[in-house]
């Protein structure tokens, strides 16, 4: 009959009042996240006065998680870049180039003179003068292979060398590119989050996602235009030798060489050398500074072994200039005047205060190990995030405020039940959302809406079930009792249902759909919860005080 | 006084003519259909690439100004619609300025964003740029793929479930009504040409969920009543169980509706697409659940030896909690 055991009682209570206790801090949304803020900048080291009255605004007893506002709500950027992973394997073989140079000229006995012929971007062709010999400098050539070092490729080797008559093609082996590739992409992921880090902006979302691709998403921020400038950017810093300098693009450069154009002079190109000298790789600090005519510039400092590379340079090339070179652009190419043992230096060009600062900090931060491609970016302004939230909030409240009436009107007392079930239902969706860091979209209100709708489902069908048992007359007991234990198979069986579509939905969606599947999901299961136990609960509960001999359900 | 949306007992007939529902439904369904093949859908940037701007002035729109500002630039098919809702202040203007995909892959480059903002602020020095999204076609064409592998894998996971609880007929049946649904929705959106993105995907599997919820709850109460009445004729236990749940089937899709209606009136533009798919959603799905997926079982029959419960009856969660 109805009977509920103490300790569930307890259990079920205990459930609500942590659900009720978990969306408190969203109540108090503003005061609460301006105490986290202040509380995490505490926890760094630095403390004010302000900041500890800040932290005091809400106690640290209570809990303080909220319910991240996704970025249709809050406004923001969002930007979806695919990782050029391509991008690698080309300087992978130009680096490989010396190498295999060295090995073959040591046998230039047997194979002849070597040359390096023009291909494809991530391959190497060397015609050998001796064809007749080509088996071994093939031999000699895969010596330089290395196992890879990952757990899918193990086994194979990084290169894949041919012949193809008087030429050895060496190119990345398949296996490589994709431990290449992985590497690649988790690099780009990090210095990507270092440089959002550096401009300090809060809570931006940083995810692989796929393969080759990275989902960003900032807070706040004004526009995408603006986050792409700060992480688009490659800032792949070399310093090369000049060979010369001209006013075409177009020269031929030579084998080796490569003609870049300068980044402030219009109709200026410069003829480097493809291999750098040192590269922005092995500098360990930049900072914006001022040259001694007081122009903004930036100085730098290289780590040791670029310390090293760059003073035996200048100690070589005093009189012959070298150029300083961004993204293939050339800075400046200035002449070595002296020889420069510290491994530190100062860049110069037509910067401006910001471009220096933004350039230092794209230094630090490391170069991209490849470009990114942006094939998706989003901008939600905040006045429109604002509108969206009032939006939300009045339809909710209406929404909510409908149904209450409506259920009371249909079924009275036990009506009355089923709103506290409500309300309290409500209640540990916003409290599971905060738990679990969940983010709230405008289609996720939309979830929590409908979740209001449906949420009534369960205790509708239990109510028209206990009227109908109620006609058959067994007494109100035996009926609510009947009630439940027959409305229960078609609440569960709908309930799942619907909830394998919301999995679903989190499984393949993302971005706003995910947001929706997240609160819909929760609200099925918090509806469930609230109606097969809340409602009982309290039902048992008054009928116990009560001991009505008849109902009106 | 209680508020009682139908009287306590009704016998209403609801398969007198199942054959014409039937068939009523199969031409709707072949209309939708039509419409979608015929006027197509009218596909949001999620789908097939572009940029859209939404700009927001206190002047009075006029399509014809932002056109002129745009066209110079060369950038293909643009789209200029002026943007009403009811919560906007009296001097909100909102327009959608949809721009066509510039390159293969990508999304737009920020100089063409720039020149169009530039562009229409020389016209419209206070306009803003409340939100500017662009999607390149490459993501598109997944977000494509995705999306109806989603709805497929939904309704595929659907029809096993239901198998498993209770007979292929029922499953048959509950899945027909759920192709039903969809269809019907996505011929609305291409006859209205109501703009068709990711969120309306969202939307579609909702219909899917609560369509089902309702037929779920049907074919409970059909099972129950076929253990109970052995003899009865098939037509007859499905009229008494859509009768019995009658009450409730209405009770939920009016609650429902009266959330969805508030927040199709109340709840911005941004998402009232999305609202009205589902509103249109839950009346599909609530007769659907009667008259299609009730019908379909009705015409393929079902087992009629329910005598020794199986495992996978209703009655194991009786006593989940006693």
């Amino acid at each position: 009959m109805l009977h509920f055991d103490l300790w569930k009682r307890v259990l079920i209570w205990a459930l609500c009042g942590a659900g009720l206790l978990l969306a408190l801090p969203n109540t108090f949304y503003t005061r609460v996240e301006q105490s986290n803020d202040a509380r995490s900048v505490i926890e760094s080291g630095m403390t004010t006065p302000e900041l500890e009255a800040q932290a005091a605004k809400w106690p640290s007893f209570l809990p303080s998680s909220l319910v991240n506002l996704g970025l249709d709500l809050r406004g923001g950027a969002h930007l979806l870049a695919e990782v050029r992973v391509a991008d690698v394997y080309e300087s992978r073989m130009q680096a490989m180039w010396p190498e295999i140079r060295d090995v073959l000229r040591a046998e230039r006995a047997t194979i002849g003179t070597i040359r390096l012929q023009p291909s494809a971007p991530d391959a190497l062709r060397i015609r050998i003068s001796k064809p007749e010999n080509m088996d071994r400098a093939l031999e000699l050539v895969r010596g330089l292979s290395r196992p890879i070092q990952s757990l899918s490729g193990a086994g194979s080797s990084d290169i894949t060398v041919s012949g193809d008559n008087a030429d050895i093609i060496v190119t990345l082996s398949d296996a490589e590119k994709l431990a290449s590739d992985d590497r690649t992409v988790k690099q780009a992921l990090e210095i990507v989050r270092r440089r959002i880090d550096e401009v300090g902006t809060r809570e931006p979302t940083i995810q692989r996602q796929g393969t080759d691709r990275i989902l960003i998403q900032v807070p706040g921020i004004g526009s995408a235009a603006e986050l792409k400038a700060i992480i688009g950017t490659t800032a792949q810093l070399t310093f090369r030798p000049v060979v010369g300098r001209g006013s075409s693009a177009n020269d031929n450069p030579g084998l080796g060489n490569e003609i870049l154009p300068s980044l402030d002079q219009e109709g200026v190109y410069y003829t480097v050398e493809t291999a750098p000298v040192v590269t922005g790789d092995e500098l360990v600090d930049a900072q914006p500074s001022f040259d001694q005519n007081g122009r903004p510039a930036v100085s730098f400092r290289f780590d040791t072994t670029g310390a090293r590379k760059f003073g035996d340079y200048t100690r070589d090339n005093i009189g012959s200039p070298f150029a300083i070179v961004l993204d293939d652009e050339v800075i400046s190419a200035p002449v070595i005047q002296s020889y420069i043992p510290g491994g530190s230096g100062i860049i110069t060009g037509n910067f401006s205060v910001e471009e220096s600062t933004k350039l230092a900090v794209l230094l630090r931060a490391g170069a991209l190990p490849a470009g990114l491609e942006f094939l998706e970016e989003r901008t939600i302004g905040p006045e429109l995030g604002a509108d969206s939230i009032e939006a939300g909030k009045i339809a909710t409240g209406v929404a909510f405020a409908g149904v209450l009436v409506f259920m009371f009107l249909s079924y009275g007392l036990f009506g009355l039940f089923a709103n506290i079930a409500l309300i309290l239902n409500i209640a540990m969706i916003f409290g599971m959302l905060s738990m679990i860091g969940a983010t709230l979209t405008l289609p996720g209100i939309a979830g929590i809406v409908l979740t209001v709708g449906m949420a009534v489902d369960a205790n509708v069908l239990i109510f028209e079930r206990i009227r109908e048992e109620l006609k058959t007359a067994k007494g109100p007991a035996r009926a609510i009792d009947l009630g439940y234990e027959k409305a229960l198979s078609a609440i569960l069986d709908a309930n799942i249902t619907t909830f394998i579509t919301a999995v679903i939905l989190f499984a393949i969606g993302s971005g706003p759909v995910r947001g929706f599947a997240i609160t819909l999901g929760l609200g099925l299961i918090t509806s469930v919860f609230t109606a097969i136990y809340v409602t009982r609960l309290l039902i048992v509960m008054w009928f116990e005080r009560r001991r009505p001999k008849t109902i009106e359900v | 006084m209680r508020l009682r949306l139908v009287p306590e007992q009704t016998s209403f007939d609801f398969f007198s003519r199942w054959k014409l529902w039937l068939g009523l439904s199969a031409v709707l369904m072949l209309m939708a259909f039509g419409s979608f093949m015929v006027r197509g859908l009218s596909y949001g940037i999620d789908f097939r690439g572009g940029t859209t701007i939404r700009t927001e002035s206190t002047t009075a729109v006029d399509i014809g100004v932002y056109r002129d500002a745009i066209t110079p630039l060369g950038l293909g098919d643009v789209v200029i619609s002026e943007v009403f809702d009811p919560g906007f202040r009296a001097d909100q203007h909102v327009t959608m300025v949809r721009i066509q995909a510039q390159d293969e892959q990508e999304s737009i480059n920020t100089d063409t964003i720039q020149s169009v903002e530039a562009a229409l602020q020389t016209v419209l020095p206070d306009i803003k740029f409340v939100s500017v999204e662009s999607v390149g076609p490459k993501v598109s064409g997944e977000l494509v793929q995705t999306a109806v592998l989603a709805v497929v894998l939904a309704i595929g996971a659907v029809l096993i479930y239901i198998w498993l609880r209770f007979e292929w007929q029922f499953a048959l049946g509950a899945v027909v009504a759920l192709i039903h649904d969809v269809l019907l929705t996505i011929g609305i959106f291409s006859e209205l040409q109501i703009k068709f993105d990711l969120a309306i995907i969202a939307a579609l599997l909702t219909i899917v969920g609560y369509s089902l919820n309702d037929t779920v709850v049907v074919f409970d109460r059909v099972r129950e009543n076929l253990r109970k009445y052995k003899k009865m004729p098939l037509k007859e236990i499905l009229n008494l169980s859509i009768n019995e749940t009658l009450s409730r089937t209405l009770m939920t899709s009016v609650t429902t509706l009266l959330a969805l209606i508030a927040l199709f009136v109340l709840g911005g533009d941004v998402i009232r697409g999305f609202v009205f798919a589902m509103i249109w959603g839950v009346i599909v799905g609530t007769y659907s659940s009667i008259f299609v997926a009730s019908a379909i079982l009705l015409y393929l029959g079902v087992k009629r030896d329910w005598s020794k419960p199986d495992k996978t009856a209703g009655n194991q969660f009786a006593n989940v909690d006693a």
